[in-house]
């Protein structure tokens, strides 16, 4: 078509109907963090990671509600007990003398050289042994003037792997010992050397038995385990589900009452110096010029101080008072010196949207400096913020578990997971879990955390809008 | 190059002044002193005590005193340890920390490098998987958790072979080198293998690799001058800082492997208030470290030429 411009007449510029102009817009519109969200549900492990996290925040806030056992409780019959089902023990009296069986027609001292003397025999458990008491007797051996009596935790291999005694009888017609000594419901192996009195013979026997768990009639009453306990009846055990720690406290308890102070440390502390941050790194970078200057120094300069050495400073120079946990020293030490990253990158974020066109529209429009601020730039920065933030509840959760592992943390009997850590650490030989749990617990977290991170990185950043 | 040399040991000094600075008045800060420890002390006693290690002047006294001695070189004498001096604790004990530093250091340097070159190549592939997995863990598993387990893996270790592998604890040796040097390198490696990971993959997407296949040269002639030199860069800036974790890493594996290094030191140091200890410790550690951090930014300077231009 060919117009000139003469032919255009006045109708021609009828304005065009309105329902022509409509485009079709194909899909909702979505916000930036509507949009973040819809990758971040595409993320497997970030998901699976989120619900780690609300099972976390479920067994710290919710835990202490279903399972009331008293975290600082101790008992002392269960000490170190590996996690299992509830133990049924054996009720036994106190204590009752046990005259030793004695053989009268034998002399009390014999003739014979040591290494002449027979094998004790006939050795064998005289009751039914239990954790309160063992009782062995053997069969006299002639000519004997006394006997040792020695217990292994695994069979012994020659005259020379006994070691010291556990016992001796000075008498050659006594023949029956009673062991008391802090038995543990494990197979022992009692081996029994016969003397002239003062000399060992050249053989020995062994008899392998396993002591039934048994608590006396005072402490199951103590511990209202029954209302009325006999001896000989059979009563259940307080019931620790992860196990007990070395002075028998309650280890799930504990590990609830210990992500408190864990979590607490690790989720308030960058919540704070994050907070803090922002302010210092949006102001100095809106600010800009001599001010920015100083203030980005003075954050290289914190920076610059060895980070976990400072901690420690700063935590003593806090000082506790007697009866305190320390968890408030500890915070404020982390803030003061984990801020400058956060001050940093908010600053570095600032600069660049400073920049950014709508900005200058804004101005142009006549937003003031609090609007522009509060409703351009700061919302703009909250991506990486939050990216920070995840990041830094790892790092606070290290820092904590690190101070409390060397003993410069949470004050006992306040248990935090490093501090368990630590207590574990000295019994991680004999009983594993004392150390593996809260272990597993920090590493479980911070995993949980760090692919949160990732995930919400992953999402929040503005090159992979529109990728997939 | 100079000029930039200069400017960053300037801002070195600073830093350790500063550092020096923080650690006088946070130790000042500290309720209750070194002085009263166990015994009660008559006042006269006390009097001449303080007079002795100069607690009874004026606070700016003190710290004038203590700079001056610093710049000297000289930190004083242990509170705790009669007449031990601190320069002495420090000459005593830090090689030790320092060698099994470095030790670690190298350990995960080369793992890193060598772990994030192999996933590169092998991307999402079984050994790519694999071994990410594994670096989630190093990532998430804390130090002391390393360290522990490491020991009780050594205990294992010799019941089973009946021998001694490897000593379970102790100093001396390289054997006794071995298994600190590699729990307190694991945490770093781990980090750095990610890093070496993201940063090769960067760079095979590179033009330069592609006109390298194009002039034909050999697969690994490309991967080892162009690909692995240049992917090294963001490992050796992480380096400073890394090596600022791994001494206070050092801490821990000194106290679970009864290794007497400086850490240890510090931490009882710090338990008995020992002012001048702390003080002395935590100055050379922070000088050590803004020492470090200096040089892998110069040793940067060397690897990659852009740096020296722009500088």
């Amino acid at each position: 078509m060919n117009y000139r411009a003469h032919d255009l007449k006045r109708e021609d510029f009828a304005p065009l109907e309105k329902s022509q102009l409509d485009e079709v817009v194909a899909r909702p519109s979505l916000s930036y963090w509507q949009d973040a969200w819809r990758r971040f549900k595409q993320n497997t492990r970030a998901i699976i990671s989120m619900y780690i996290l609300i099972a976390l925040a479920v067994f710290t806030l919710g835990g202490p509600l279903l399972w009331t056992v008293d975290a600082s409780k101790q008992n002392l019959n269960q000490t170190s007990q590996p996690p299992g089902l509830a133990k049924h023990a054996l009720v036994v009296s106190a204590f009752e003398r046990w005259t030793l069986p004695t053989d009268p027609s034998r002399p009390e001292y014999g003739d014979l050289p040591p290494e002449e003397l027979a094998n004790p025999e006939g050795l064998r458990a005289a009751e039914a042994p239990n954790t309160q008491s063992v009782r062995i007797t053997w069969r006299p051996v002639a000519e004997a003037g006394g006997y040792n009596i020695y217990r292994h935790t695994r069979p012994p291999t020659s005259m020379q792997d006994l070691g010291l005694p556990l016992g001796s009888i000075e008498t050659g017609n006594v023949h029956g010992y009673e062991d008391r000594l802090n038995l543990k419901q494990e197979d022992y192996f009692y081996s029994v050397v016969a003397t002239d009195g003062f000399d060992e013979a050249e053989t020995y026997a062994t008899l392998q038995l396993r002591p039934q768990l048994a608590i006396t009639r005072e402490h199951a009453l103590e511990q209202g385990l029954s209302e009325d306990p006999r001896a000989g009846d059979t009563v259940t055990l307080a019931f620790y589900p992860l196990g007990t720690d070395y002075l028998g406290r309650d280890m799930l308890a504990r590990l609830m009452e210990g992500a408190r102070v864990s979590l607490f440390i690790g989720v308030i502390a960058p919540l704070a110096f994050v907070i803090f941050g922002v302010a210092y790194g949006g102001f100095s970078g809106y600010v800009g010029g001599t001010i920015d200057n100083i203030l980005m120094r003075l954050a290289d300069f914190v920076v610059a101080l060895p980070f976990l050495l400072f901690m420690i400073l700063f935590k003593i120079a806090f000082g506790i008072g007697p009866g305190e946990s320390g968890v408030i020293p500890m915070l404020v030490a982390l803030v003061l010196l984990s801020w400058p990253a956060t001050a940093r990158l908010v600053r570095g974020q600032v600069l660049q949207i400073r920049e950014q066109g709508y900005i200058d529209a804004a101005r142009l429009m006549g937003a003031s400096n609090h609007y522009l601020i509060a409703r351009h730039i700061l919302p703009n920065t909250m991506g990486v913020v939050l990216v920070t933030f995840t990041f830094a509840v790892p790092m606070a959760i290290f820092a904590e578990a690190f101070l409390s592992f060397i003993g410069m943390g949470v004050a006992p009997p306040t248990p935090s997971w490093g501090s368990m850590c630590n207590e574990g650490v000295k019994t991680m030989l004999s009983h594993p879990h004392e150390l593996i749990l809260p272990a597993a617990l920090i590493s479980i977290t911070v995993l949980a955390f760090n692919l949160f991170g990732d995930g919400l990185t992953e999402a929040l950043d503005a090159r992979m809008r529109g990728r997939e | 190059m100079f000029r930039y040399i200069a400017k960053r040991l300037l801002a070195g000094v600073i830093t350790i002044w500063f550092i020096a600075t923080a650690t006088f008045f946070a130790m000042h800060a500290v309720p209750g002193d070194p002085l009263m420890n166990d015994k009660a002390v008559s006042d006269e006693v006390r009097k001449n005590l303080e007079a002795r290690y100069g607690l009874d002047k004026p606070l700016g006294e003190q710290y004038i005193i203590f700079i001056s001695n610093m710049l000297r070189g000289d930190f004083g004498i242990s509170f705790t340890q009669q007449n031990r001096r601190v320069n002495d604790i420090i000459r005593e004990h830090f090689p030790v920390s320092a060698i099994l530093g470095i030790f670690a250091i190298i350990i995960a340097a080369l793992g890193g490098i060598l772990w994030g070159a192999l996933t590169a190549l092998y991307r999402n592939r079984l050994p790519d998987i694999l071994i990410m997995l594994l670096v989630i863990l190093g990532i998430s598993v804390p130090g002391f958790v390393f360290a522990a387990t490491g020991q009780l893996a050594l205990v294992h270790v010799n019941a089973i072979f009946g021998v001694k592998v490897l000593p379970v604890a102790g100093w001396g040796t390289f054997s006794h080198m071995l298994m600190p040097a590699l729990v307190l390198g694991l945490g770093t490696m781990a980090l750095l293998t990610r890093l070496m990971r993201t940063s090769m993959i960067d760079v095979m997407g590179e033009d330069y690799i592609r006109t390298a296949h194009a002039k034909g040269l050999s697969k690994q002639r490309i991967f080892l001058r162009h690909q692995l030199r240049n992917a090294i860069l963001p490992v050796v800036t992480v380096l400073g800082p890394q090596i600022s974790a791994i001494t206070t890493g050092g801490f821990v594996v000194e106290y679970v492997f009864a290794i007497p290094g400086l850490g240890r030191y510090f931490v009882q140091a710090v338990q008995q208030l020992d002012y001048t200890v702390i003080m002395g410790t935590t100055v050379f550690y922070g000088a050590f470290l803004v020492l470090m951090v200096i040089l892998v930014d110069i040793l940067y300077g060397f690897i990659d030429p852009r740096v020296r231009v722009s500088a």
